[in-house]
């Protein structure tokens, strides 16, 4: 079977997180993407510290494609007092957006996990919103390794 | 002044000592972990090799990976090769072909009557003349007794169904039988594409696999290059990976040509490459990069 | 051949505990920013919304962005005070609405 150069660059590129988002020749995502979302999602209240919410995500993550992160906000999730949502970023992405999760008082804790794809290394935002309108942030560097072998 | 500088020293050093077992467990040697799976399941993934293999110990590929990677394959639910597996068990139970026959018509329940296949194939046929694996088993049985067309290479339900059936050996030591027929013949043909140097970057299996693993080739951390967990779900492709699919990988990324998937060649390959883990339990499905 | 979504939930619970409950579907997630060999955009087709009931009431729900990875897994709690039913929904790009639901009981 006969393999030219460009079907061997493309086969061997074509499953990388990066090739995912069809990233070359496409902007990463801007400091004025990151903060317009998150104005949207709090209404214009300034986000402040971490405070009670927790963002974890691996050191290294050995493929972009699949990278778990967890959130978890420490609250009474009481009536008057819950976590009404938390929104998940990717600062470096084609596009911030990873997931937004919705809690009510109902889910006991306000404790989420999911798996994304990340696109290169970059720092992962969390900004994590109370009833009340309060707003949290934290953010977590994640290495993404790339240049492994293919299959 | 010393009382001072005492503490201060013993940090450095401890700061330094943090960072070389943490370099040390990057760069080199496999994870000192135990794959147990659901809390339950105690898989073998370093075992004395057999005889006449050429490394001290017989390591699966879970222990190359990272601590994120290797806990997906911890949790049974957590995996998601098993979604493959389920997918599996539908194609069991599918109806199909001039017969009206699904693989459970005539083999029932899997959780019975496969156990052990995934540990023992490829296996000798004496009909075919040649070792068979267990895609081409199905095929076998597709045409010969459910009058089926037999899956192409990786498509249909080939991937999930031979996830499925390899599953049910899940945890059993590989133990393949080289007595019979002319299983010998076909291993010492795998063994010698296994140690041939190929492709524009003159690489074997053996130059990353034997030589070289627990280092890293670019970004990739090479394992032992064992074939226990196949098929394996690959973060990259975020699927399920066949194990003709991965040779052929391989092979092309030394910039060879590569062989036809169940060609005479990767035939022998998944012989010797399965003997080489003999001992190891079946993973299927693992979880890899 | 599509696959269920897989659950993973307790059967039974005691009144007031808060349950871990796992999910995953089996999804391409096409990210709507990929080219075909011929240089055309694949066109998006990803799961957008997850959403979980218990007994009517939506507990939790994640608008997901097409960087969540292939083969979704949401992972989610509930503090549960009675007997019933969790319906958990999965709605892609077309609209289409995969559903499946899982009774709890109370323990005693």
């Amino acid at each position: 079977m006969n393999i030219s150069r460009r079907a061997f660059l493309s086969t061997s590129a074509a499953a990388s997180a990066a090739a995912f988002f069809g990233i070359s020749g496409q902007a990463i995502a801007t400091v004025e993407d990151v903060e317009k979302l998150i104005a949207e999602f709090g209404g214009g209240a300034a986000a402040g510290d971490a405070g009670p919410l927790q963002l974890t995500t691996p050191e290294i993550a050995e493929n972009g494609n699949s990278v778990p992160v967890s959130v978890n906000v420490d609250s009474p999730m009481t009536d008057d007092d819950y976590i009404e949502s938390v929104m998940i970023m990717a600062s470096e992405n084609p596009r911030p957006e990873v997931a937004t999760f919705h809690f009510t008082p109902a889910s006991g804790i306000a404790k989420a996990s999911t798996r994304m794809r990340l696109a290169k290394t970059q720092d992962v935002l969390a900004v994590a919103k109370t009833n009340s309108g309060q707003l949290f942030k934290v953010s977590n560097n994640v290495k993404v390794t790339i240049g492994g072998c293919g299959g | 002044m010393n009382r001072f500088l005492a503490p201060v020293a013993v940090a450095a050093t401890s700061v330094l000592a943090v960072a070389a077992v943490t370099s040390m467990a990057v760069l080199a040697a496999p994870a000192d972990d135990s794959l147990v799976i659901d809390g339950e399941l105690e898989m073998s993934t370093r075992v004395a090799p057999i005889e006449g293999h050429p490394l001290p110990e017989v390591i699966s590929g879970w222990h190359y990976r990272t601590e994120d990677t290797r806990a997906l394959q911890q949790d049974s639910f957590d995996n998601p090769g098993m979604l493959g597996v389920e997918e599996g068990e539908e194609y069991w139970n599918k109806v199909e072909g001039t017969m009206g026959k699904s693989c459970a018509s005539c083999h029932g329940d899997a959780s019975e009557s496969m156990v052990g296949v995934g540990a023992s194939y490829p296996k000798w046929s004496e009909k075919l003349g040649k070792p068979i694996n267990v895609e081409l088993q199905i095929n076998h049985c597709r045409v010969e007794n459910m009058g089926a067309e037999p899956y192409k290479f990786d498509k249909g339900g080939q991937k999930p169904l031979t996830a499925f059936i390899k599953h049910q050996s899940q945890g059993l030591p590989v133990e393949l039988n080289l007595e019979e027929g002319e299983m010998q013949q076909w291993w010492e043909r795998g063994k010698e594409t296994y140690y041939r140097r190929t492709g524009q970057l003159n690489l074997s299996c053996a130059t990353c696999h034997e030589d070289n693993n627990g280092k890293y080739i670019r970004a990739d951390h090479l394992s032992q290059g064992n074939v226990n967990g196949f098929p394996t779900y690959r973060l990259k492709q975020s699927n399920l990976i066949s194990l003709h699919n991965r040779f052929r990988g391989c092979i092309r990324d030394t910039r060879a040509e590569y062989p036809a998937a169940f060609s005479d060649e990767l035939m022998g390959l998944e012989v010797y490459t399965t003997w080489r883990g003999t001992g190891l339990s079946v993973e299927t499905p693992a979880v890899r990069q | 051949m599509a696959s269920k979504p897989r659950v993973k939930i307790p059967k039974s619970v005691s009144a007031g505990d808060v349950i871990t409950i796992k999910t995953l579907i089996k999804h391409k997630m096409e990210s709507g920013q990929r080219k075909d060999k011929e240089g055309n955009v694949i066109p998006r087709d990803i799961i957008n919304h997850f959403e979980a009931a218990f007994n009517g009431n939506v507990v939790f729900s994640v608008d997901i962005d097409p960087a969540v990875s292939a083969n979704p897994y949401i992972e989610f709690s509930s503090r549960i005070s009675e007997a019933g039913t969790f319906v958990m929904k999965w709605t892609d790009d077309a609209g289409t609405v995969i559903e499946t639901s899982k009774d709890i009981a109370l323990k005693g």
